[in-house]
């Protein structure tokens, strides 16, 4: 059986990263969608960073990972914050409609 | 050196933190009608923290909190910018929000925090302090685009600019996940000594590097990455976009300037056509794409949005006279934006703000003091002789010859012509035009004030200005290299 290795984790961050940002430009739906790709591409992050960490043997990429995640909840917080306010006034999220300022 | 030592050089951050908590939990005993008191207050930290930092300088520099919060003359300049430029945003607010439910005292409160998290991002000297500083400045503006919670155009704006935020955050994020891996190390000292041995081999290395510059021209809404910047201008309240045209700028332009200087100085010849094409780009969207605007808003995120191409022309130049330059060059343009936003707001009309150029119209004849103000930032802003706004483009355009980049030097005089153009119409309406139905005279002493300073201060009489802001400006680069 072939061993895991650094590559390994690298790839799968690198594919989730790149879903999540499918899923912003894609989506042309919901915005729920787009603040869920977000927290796709930093957990994305966050595997890149541990995965750093264990196979160089140093501490600081786990405590960066810690710092992302804190960042993260507070981020989707406000963001969802934002959300319900613009719900509010407009009576539905999809992306498509925030088309109020144009050229 | 004791942690007490260590945090006598935070004062001017520990001021803001500790300041806007207070204000805070103040706000919240006192209640709705608060929010004229707590605003002063505000002003009074911001002085508090400039008095910090403009008398407390750090001698030589020093580095705090495990390599992560540099002190230098290069974050006193740029900190002393910033707090000064906040407290005329929370002042400039004052007369929009007046008899109005929405002036909350949670808006300077909010303003105290982004410019706490400006803070950390010019002192930042590793990459977890720059992703924290970013983040904690950009939540908190976020929610400032989107303050007007009962307007739709400001909701959108919110939801917009936290959409394409978060998502230039999670670029950066990439890209220092991978500086991390491929150097070892998260300080940009570590980072530069490590980038100077492996070199252009570093793949990996390279990569992250260029994640990093995209999420960081977001931030400075440098073109291609500019897409957000108009519709969040013109969405937001008035005195909210006059912020974000001058601070959050300068923040993000003077983070780029410590992330490429300190970490990666010997990968010049990497980035160096990266940045250059980067300011190419975004001389042109600001010259071309702010012709056909007829909204005033849009059309100054247009011009920002060009002002920031003229800046990064010096740092492609990678120099200590091209920081320098982009130091100088941003301070004028603040006083210059700061100053045609107090002039746009005061374009009030039974009751409410009107945004169309064509309100502008014939102006020289119902209000000629606003509408001289108005000439002369504008002819700043243009770049046309006499004024500051021809003296910052000027050392811009010599440091990037110096540096033989003479090609973008002579596209950004082009883009520059081209731009005059959009900037001389609207002095053209003002002075040639029928003239519109008046504005409002009422518009409060704050607003007058500063107008009245910034056209001052670029007004061709006050070259001592440009002298000053020379020499600070060439401390404050020498400390980088």
């Amino acid at each position: 059986m072939a061993e895991i290795g650094l590559g390994h984790f690298l790839s799968v961050a690198a594919i989730l990263f790149a879903i999540g940002m499918a899923g912003i430009f894609l989506n042309r739906k919901n915005v729920i969608v787009i603040l869920m790709s977000i927290e796709l591409m930093l957990l994305a992050v966050n595997i890149n960073l541990v995965a750093f960490s264990q196979f160089l043997g140093d501490l600081t990429g786990q405590v960066f990972a810690f710092m992302v995640l804190t960042v993260a909840a507070a981020e989707a917080a406000v963001g969802l914050a934002i959300l319900v306010a613009y719900f509010r006034k407009r009576g539905d999220i999809s992306v498509d409609d925030a088309n109020l300022m144009k050229n | 050196m004791t942690l007490v030592d260590m945090l006598s050089y935070a004062y001017p951050e520990l001021v803001l933190a500790i300041g806007s908590m207070a204000l805070l939990i103040t706000g919240v005993f006192m209640g709705e009608n608060s929010a004229q008191k707590i605003s002063l207050a505000s002003i009074a930290v911001l002085a508090i923290a400039v008095a910090f930092v403009v008398f407390r300088p750090a001698v030589g520099g020093a580095t705090i909190f495990a390599d992560a919060f540099r002190i230098d003359g290069f974050s006193e300049f740029v900190k002393t910018v910033l707090y000064i430029t906040a407290g005329f945003a929370i002042m400039m607010s004052h007369r929009y929000f007046q008899g109005d439910d929405n002036w909350r005292f949670e808006y300077p409160i909010l303003i105290l925090l982004s410019v706490f998290g400006m803070s950390l991002m010019v002192s930042a000297n590793d990459l977890i302090a720059l992703y924290m500083g970013i983040e904690t400045q950009s939540l908190a503006l976020y929610v400032l685009a989107s303050i007007n919670r009962d307007s739709r155009r400001s909701t959108e704006a919110g939801l917009k600019y936290f959409v394409l935020g978060a998502l230039s955050s999670c670029l950066m994020l990439y890209g220092a996940s991978l500086i991390y891996g491929f150097t070892g190390s998260v300080s940009f000292t570590e980072i530069a000594k490590i980038a100077e041995t492996s070199g252009g081999e570093n793949v990996g290395l390279i990569i992250g590097l260029v994640f990093l510059i995209s999420g960081l021209a977001f931030k400075v809404s440098a073109a291609p990455f500019h897409m957000w910047t108009p519709d969040v201008y013109e969405g937001a309240p008035t005195p909210v976009t006059a912020f974000f045209a001058a601070a959050p700028k300068f923040a993000a332009m003077a983070l780029f300037i410590r992330v490429l200087m300190t970490a990666f100085p010997t990968a010049l010849a990497d980035w160096q056509m990266v940045i250059a094409l980067i300011a190419v780009a975004s001389m042109m969207v600001g010259a071309f794409s702010a012709i056909a605007q007829t909204n005033i808003k849009r059309l100054m995120a247009y011009s920002s949005i060009g002002h920031v191409g003229y800046a990064l022309m010096g740092l492609a130049a990678g120099t200590a006279p091209g920081v320098s330059s982009i130091l100088i060059y941003m301070t004028i343009y603040i006083v210059m934006t700061i100053g045609a936003f107090a002039c746009i707001l005061m374009m009030r009309r039974r009751g409410g703000l009107t945004e169309d150029i064509s309100d502008l119209s014939g102006l020289t004849k119902t209000n000629m003091p606003l509408a001289l103000v108005l000439t002369i930032l504008l002819f700043s802003l243009a770049g046309i002789p006499p004024m500051a706004g021809f003296f910052g483009k000027w050392y811009v355009f010599v440091a990037a010859v110096d540096a033989g980049l003479v090609w973008l030097a002579i596209l950004g005089v082009l883009a520059s012509a081209v731009s005059a153009y959009y900037y001389l119409r609207i002095v053209w309406f003002m002075w040639f035009d029928e003239p519109a139905p008046a504005f409002e005279r009422d518009v409060g002493p704050a607003l007058q004030m500063t107008a009245g300073v910034s056209a001052i201060m670029v007004f061709p009489i006050l070259v001592i200005f440009i002298g000053v802001l020379y020499q600070a400006a060439d401390r404050a680069a020498a400390a980088l290299f």
